[in-house]
C-alpha cells in the first residue's frame, strides 16, 4: 500500500523520532511510505479557539497536500479528530466540503490504520520494560480508539503493560487552554502522573504526542526516572 | 476582561492550588464511580438506553409548545394552577402573590436547582417569610450562607468537622463527628418544620403531558413531607422538562438514579397528579406550578445546541469533568456548574460575559460520553467558542490566529519560522519560568519541550532525497 | 393570572419554525420517532427481570438486601401478624398509623396499640409520633425492589413517610416485573381518575450529604419492613 504520512507540526518540529519510527514500521510492514513536504498544520489551534476562518486556512493547506493520497496516516489521535471528525464540521457549506469529506474518510490514526486496516497486531517489536499507557481523550472518544495500541502492546516481546486507575482521564493538555488556564491543565496533570507513579512502570506511552509532551513536561520537572514514548516508538524497537 | 471570566481565573487558581481539598472532591467521587457501574453493568445495554432517552426527549423538545399544552390541560382539569412565567422575576412575584394572598408564615423547601436560578429564598426573605431548606446538604449550606457546590451533592465540600463546627453554632448542637448523628439533628430540626410550614416549594425533575403529572425523585424523604403537610404546594418546573409519556418515566428515573447517584433506583420518585382530591385524606389543597422560561427559549432557538435543553440534572457530567472535579463548584459564580453549566450559561445569561467557561475546557469528552441523554456538550463548548470569536473576538487572539494562518496557509513561510525557532530556542533558557519568559504559563509548571535539532521534513528530504 | 402564556407560547413556536436540530447520533437503530414509540421500547435495555414469578420474587428480594429493606414473605395472614406482632414487641412500638384497607385491616386484627387512622384526616403531630406506618400497596416492582404506593392504597401522602417505620403488606399477586408495568397496572386501574399522588418507594430513606456517607433515616423512616403473602 502506498501511505502518505500526516505528520503534525509539532511532531515535525519537536520529535522526528516518531515521525520516523512511523516510516519504519509501516516500510517494514512492506509497504511504501510517502511524505507530502507541503503539509504544515491541520489548524486545530485556531479551531479549538472559535477561529473557524483562519482555521480554514491552515487546513486548505493539508487538503491540498493530501488530495492525491491513497490513505493518509499520523501518529497523532488528536491532529487526525481534527481531520476525520472536525473537517466536515469545519467546511461545512463551504465549496470545499465535498474534498473535506474525501479526506476524512482517507485518512487514520496510526494504532487504528495498523490494527483496522492493515489487520496487524504483531509488527515483531522488542522492548524490555513496564510500560503504562495513557489513551489520548480525542482518540479515545472522538475516534473510539482503545483495545487497538493494547492489542499491538501485547505482542511486544519483553513488554509488560500494567493499567493505570485514570488512564482514560485527560491529561489537561488540550491545546491553547495549556496556557489560557495553566493552574487548572497543571492540577491535571498532577493527577495524571501520580496515576502513572502509581503503576510503578519505566515508561509511560500513548498514541498522541500532545499529551506527552504534557505529561513529560511534569515528569521531567520533577525530575522523575519514567520514560515517556509514543506507541510508534515502542513499535519501532527491535 | 470581563469580571466573570476573571473571577474565574482568580477562583479557579485558588482551588487548584489547594491539593488537599482537591484529593477530598476526588475521594468523594470514588465511591460513586463504582456504584454507578455497578448499576450501569445491571442494564441490558446501557448505551441502548442513552440513545431511546436522547430520541424521547428529542421528540419532547422539538414539539415543546404541543406537549406544555397537553401537560397544562391534563393537570388544570386535576385543580392545579399553571402559571407561564417568562422571566425569573415574574416567576417571583406569583410566588410572592400566592404567599401573601393565603397569609402563609413559614415555608419548607426541597432541593430545587430552579429556585437557586431565580434567587427565590433572597426574595422570600427580604418579604419577611421563614424559609426552610429541607435537603440536608442545602439544609448545611443555607446555614452557612452559600449556594449549592454541585447540582446533586450540594455540601460534597464540606468535611463533617466543619458541618459540626456549624450545627454547634447555628443550632448549639452537641460536637460530633459521625454522620449519622449529624443527619439525626437535622432530621429532629426539620421535623417541627414540616408539621409548622404552610407552604412547600419543589422542583420537578419530570413533568408528563399524557397524564398532567409532574414527577419529583430525591432520596431523603423531604421532598414527600414538604407536599404533603403545607396547605399549598408550589412546583417550579423549566419548560424543557415535560416527557411526552407516563411510560417514558420507566426509563427516566432508572437513568436519573444511575448516572446522578450511581443507584438503581433513587429512594422515592413520587408523581402529582395535582392537589388533594376530594375524599383524599391529606395533602395540599392548591397546586401551583410555575412554568418557567427564563431564555430557555434561546437555547430552544439554537438549534445546534437544543439537544442541551434535554438535560434531566443529573450531575454525571460534573461527577467525570476534570475541570470541575479540580477547580470545584464555585469557581464557576453560575447555578448550573461544569460542562452543562458551561454550554447553557452563555444562553441564559449571555455569551460575552459567560464565553470563559467555554473556553476553560481541554474538550476530553468525558462529560458527553457520561451524559444519560446523549448531549453533545463538548462540541457544544467548541461552538460557544466559535459564537464568542464571532460576535466578540479577542484581539490579542484574532492577529495572532490571523499570523498563524498565514504562515501555515504558506508552508514556505513556515519552514522559515521553525528554522528561526530553532535560533532563538536557546534564549528562551535564560529567561526560564522567569516573569520574561514568553512561555511561562506552561514554563512555571512543566518544562517546554526543545526543538529538535532539525525538523523531520528537513530530515526526510536529507535522508529520501527529496523523493514524494 | 397565566402569567407570560402567549408571549412563551409564541417564543418556542418561533424557535421551533423552520429551523430543525440535529437528530442525535445514535449506534442502535431506534424508532423514527419516539413518540410513536409503544412505551415499551425500553424493555429491550434495561436491566432484565426473570420471566417467572419465582425468578421476580427473587429477583425483589435480592435488590431488598442490597437497599437495606427487610423483606419477609409469608404462607398465610396468620403468619404475617405474628411477625407483626413480634416487630412490634421488639421496637416497643406504643402507637403506630395505619388506614382502612383489605389487607391492613386484617393484619392489625387483634393488635392492641392504639392505631391513628388516616383516611378520614388526622392530626399531623398525632401522626408524627407514631412509631410506625402500616400500610398496602399497589405493586411491588421485581426490576427496582420498588413498592408502588398511591393515595389510596397506602392510606394518604404521609402515613408511609412520616413515621419512622414503614410495613408494607403485599401478596404475590402483586409482584409486576418492572416499571413500565407498574405504570401500566396505573392505568388500568385507575382510567384517567388517577390519585393526586403515585410514589415508588425503593428502600428507607436516606442521604449521602456529608462526605458521600450512607445514612438511613434522612427526614423518611429509616426501616422499611415488606410482608409478602402467597395468595
Ligand atoms: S448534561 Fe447530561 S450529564 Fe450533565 S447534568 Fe445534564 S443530563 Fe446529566
Amino acid at each position: 500500500m502506498r501511505i502518505s504520512l500526516f505528520i503534525p507540526c509539532f511532531v515535525d518540529q519537536l520529535y522526528p523520532n516518531v515521525a520516523w519510527s512511523c516510516v519504519r514500521v509501516l516500510e517494514n510492514l512492506g509497504h511504501e511510505v510517502l511524505f507530502p513536504e507541503s503539509q504544515s498544520c491541520c489548524g486545530q489551534p485556531p479551531f479549538n479557539s472559535g477561529y473557524w476562518d483562519e482555521s480554514r486556512s491552515a487546513a486548505r493547506v493539508t487538503m491540498k497536500a493530501f488530495k492525491d493520497a491513497d490513505v493518509v496516516v499520523g501518529p497523532s489521535g488528536s491532529c487526525v479528530t481534527m481531520i476525520k471528525v472536525f473537517y466536515p464540521d469545519l467546511f461545512k457549506g463551504e465549496p470545499d466540503e465535498l474534498e473535506a469529506r474525501e479526506l476524512a474518510a482517507k485518512t487514520h490514526e496510526f494504532s487504528s490504520f495498523l490494527v483496522n486496516v492493515l489487520g496487524v497486531t504483531d509488527v515483531g517489536a522488542k522492548f524490555d520494560g513496564k510500560v503504562t499507557f495513557h489513551d489520548g481523550c480525542h482518540g479515545l472518544r472522538e475516534l473510539g480508539i482503545k483495545s487497538e495500541p493494547r492489542a499491538l502492546l501485547a505482542n511486544v516481546k519483553g513488554l509488560e503493560l500494567i493499567e493505570m486507575c485514570e488512564a482514560e482521564t485527560c491529561c489537561g493538555f488540550g491545546g491553547t487552554f495549556a496556557v489560557k488556564y495553566a493552574p487548572i491543565s497543571t492540577a491535571m496533570d498532577e493527577v495524571k502522573c501520580a496515576s502513572i507513579l502509581e503503576t510503578g512502570a519505566d515508561t509511560v506511552v500513548s498514541n498522541d504526542s500532545s499529551c506527552l509532551m504534557q505529561i513529560r513536561g511534569m515528569l521531567e520537572k520533577e525530575k522523575s526516572t519514567v520514560r515517556s514514548l509514543h506507541l510508534a516508538e515502542i513499535l519501532a524497537s527491535k | 476582561m470581563a469580571t466573570q471570566s476573571a473571577d474565574f481565573q482568580t477562583l479557579s487558581r485558588r482551588y487548584t492550588a489547594d491539593k488537599g481539598f482537591r484529593a477530598f472532591i476526588q475521594k468523594g467521587m470514588s465511591g460513586y464511580y463504582k456504584k454507578r457501574d455497578l448499576n450501569k453493568a445491571n442494564f441490558q445495554d446501557w448505551q441502548g438506553a442513552r440513545d431511546l432517552a436522547a430520541e424521547i426527549k428529542y421528540e419532547a423538545i422539538n414539539h415543546l409548545d404541543k406537549y406544555l399544552l397537553e401537560f397544562e390541560a391534563k393537570i388544570t382539569a386535576r385543580g392545579a394552577k399553571v402559571f407561564w412565567a417568562q422571566n425569573a422575576e415574574s416567576a417571583r412575584d406569583y410566588i410572592l402573590k400566592v404567599a401573601e394572598e393565603n397569609n402563609v408564615r413559614s415555608i419548607i423547601k426541597s432541593k430545587t436547582m430552579t429556585s437557586e436560578e431565580i434567587h427565590l429564598n433572597d426574595a422570600l426573605e427580604k418579604r419577611g417569610f421563614g424559609v426552610f431548606e429541607s435537603d440536608l446538604g442545602e439544609y448545611i449550606v443555607q446555614l452557612r450562607k452559600e449556594p449549592p457546590f454541585h447540582l446533586v451533592f450540594p455540601a460534597m465540600h464540606l468535611t463533617r468537622g466543619q458541618i459540626s463546627d456549624l450545627f454547634q453554632k447555628e443550632l448549639g448542637s452537641e460536637p460530633t463527628d459521625e454522620p449519622e448523628k449529624l443527619t439525626m439533628i437535622a432530621r429532629a430540626v426539620m421535623r417541627r418544620k414540616y408539621c409548622e410550614a404552610d407552604m412547600g416549594i419543589s422542583g420537578t425533575n419530570f413533568a408528563v403531558a399524557e397524564t398532567g403529572m409532574i414527577s419529583i425523585t430525591e432520596n431523603e424523604g423531604n421532598a414527600r413531607l414538604t407536599t404533603s403537610l403545607p396547605k399549598i404546594h408550589v412546583a417550579l418546573l423549566g419548560i424543557e422538562k415535560v416527557l411526552p409519556k407516563l411510560e417514558d418515566l420507566s426509563l427516566f428515573l432508572p437513568m436519573l438514579a444511575t448516572a446522578g447517584a450511581g443507584q438503581t433506583m433513587t429512594c422515592y420518585n413520587t408523581m402529582y397528579a395535582g392537589p388533594r382530591q376530594p375524599g383524599e385524606p391529606d395533602g395540599p389543597e392548591q397546586l401551583h406550578i410555575v412554568l418557567l422560561d427564563n431564555r430557555r427559549t434561546e437555547l430552544l432557538a439554537d438549534a445546534e445546541q437544543r439537544d442541551s435543553l434535554g438535560c434531566i440534572r443529573c450531575g454525571a457530567c460534573l461527577n467525570v469533568c476534570p475541570i470541575f472535579k479540580n477547580v470545584g463548584g464555585y469557581s464557576y459564580g453560575t447555578t448550573y456548574g461544569g460542562p452543562i453549566g458551561s454550554v447553557i450559561t452563555p444562553h441564559l445569561r449571555g455569551l460575552k460575559n459567560w464565553k470563559h467557561l467555554s473556553a476553560a475546557s481541554s474538550l476530553c469528552g468525558a462529560c458527553t460520553e457520561a451524559c444519560p441523554v446523549k448531549i453533545d456538550l463538548h462540541h457544544h463548548l467548541l461552538q460557544n467558542r466559535r459564537n464568542g470569536a464571532k460576535s466578540s473576538p479577542n484581539p490579542l487572539e484574532k492577529v495572532s490566529f490571523g499570523g498563524f494562518s498565514l504562515l501555515m496557509g504558506h508552508p514556505a513561510l513556515y519552514r522559515l519560522a521553525s528554522g528561526l525557532g530553532r535560533i532563538f530556542q536557546p534564549l528562551q533558557g535564560l529567561v526560564n519560568g522567569t516573569i520574561l519568559d514568553p512561555l511561562r504559563a506552561w514554563t512555571g509548571s512543566r518544562k517546554f519541550p526543545t526543538l529538535a535539532p532539525q525538523s523531520f521534513q528537513e530530515q526526510w528530504k536529507k535522508d529520501r532525497g527529496g523523493k514524494k | 393570572m397565566t402569567g407570560g402564556r402567549a408571549i412563551i407560547l409564541g417564543r418556542i413556536r418561533e424557535a421551533l419554525r423552520n429551523n430543525p436540530a440535529p437528530r442525535p447520533h445514535t449506534s442502535h437503530s431506534q424508532s423514527e420517532a419516539a413518540a410513536d414509540h409503544n412505551g415499551h421500547a425500553q424493555r429491550e435495555w434495561l436491566p432484565k427481570v426473570g420471566e417467572t414469578l419465582p425468578e421476580r420474587i427473587d429477583l425483589f428480594a435480592k435488590i431488598s438486601e442490597g437497599l437495606t429493606t427487610e423483606f419477609h414473605r409469608v404462607p398465610t395472614m396468620s403468619a404475617a401478624r405474628d411477625l407483626l406482632t413480634k416487630l412490634a414487641a421488639e421496637s416497643g412500638w406504643k402507637k403506630i398509623g395505619s388506614h382502612s384497607h383489605h389487607d391492613v385491616d386484617a393484619l392489625l386484627e387483634g393488635v392492641e396499640l392504639p392505631i391513628v387512622r388516616t383516611e378520614k384526616g388526622y392530626a399531623i403531630d398525632n401522626l408524627e409520633s407514631c412509631d410506625a406506618g402500616i400500610t398496602g400497596c399497589d405493586v411491588l416492582v421485581a426490576q427496582t425492589g420498588g413498592i408502588m404506593v398511591s393515595v389510596e392504597s397506602a392510606g394518604g401522602r404521609a402515613l408511609s413517610v412520616l413515621p419512622p417505620h414503614h410495613v408494607v403488606i403485599a401478596r404475590t399477586s402483586q409482584m409486576v416485573p418492572d416499571l413500565t408495568a407498574a405504570f401500566e397496572h396505573v392505568k388500568q386501574k385507575y382510567g384517567k381518575q388517577f390519585p393526586s399522588f403515585l410514589s415508588f418507594i425503593t428502600g428507607p430513606s436516606r442521604t449521602g450529604d456529608i462526605e458521600r456517607i450512607l445514612v438511613l433515616g434522612a427526614h423518611g423512616p429509616k426501616r422499611l419492613t415488606v410482608i409478602l403473602l402467597d395468595s
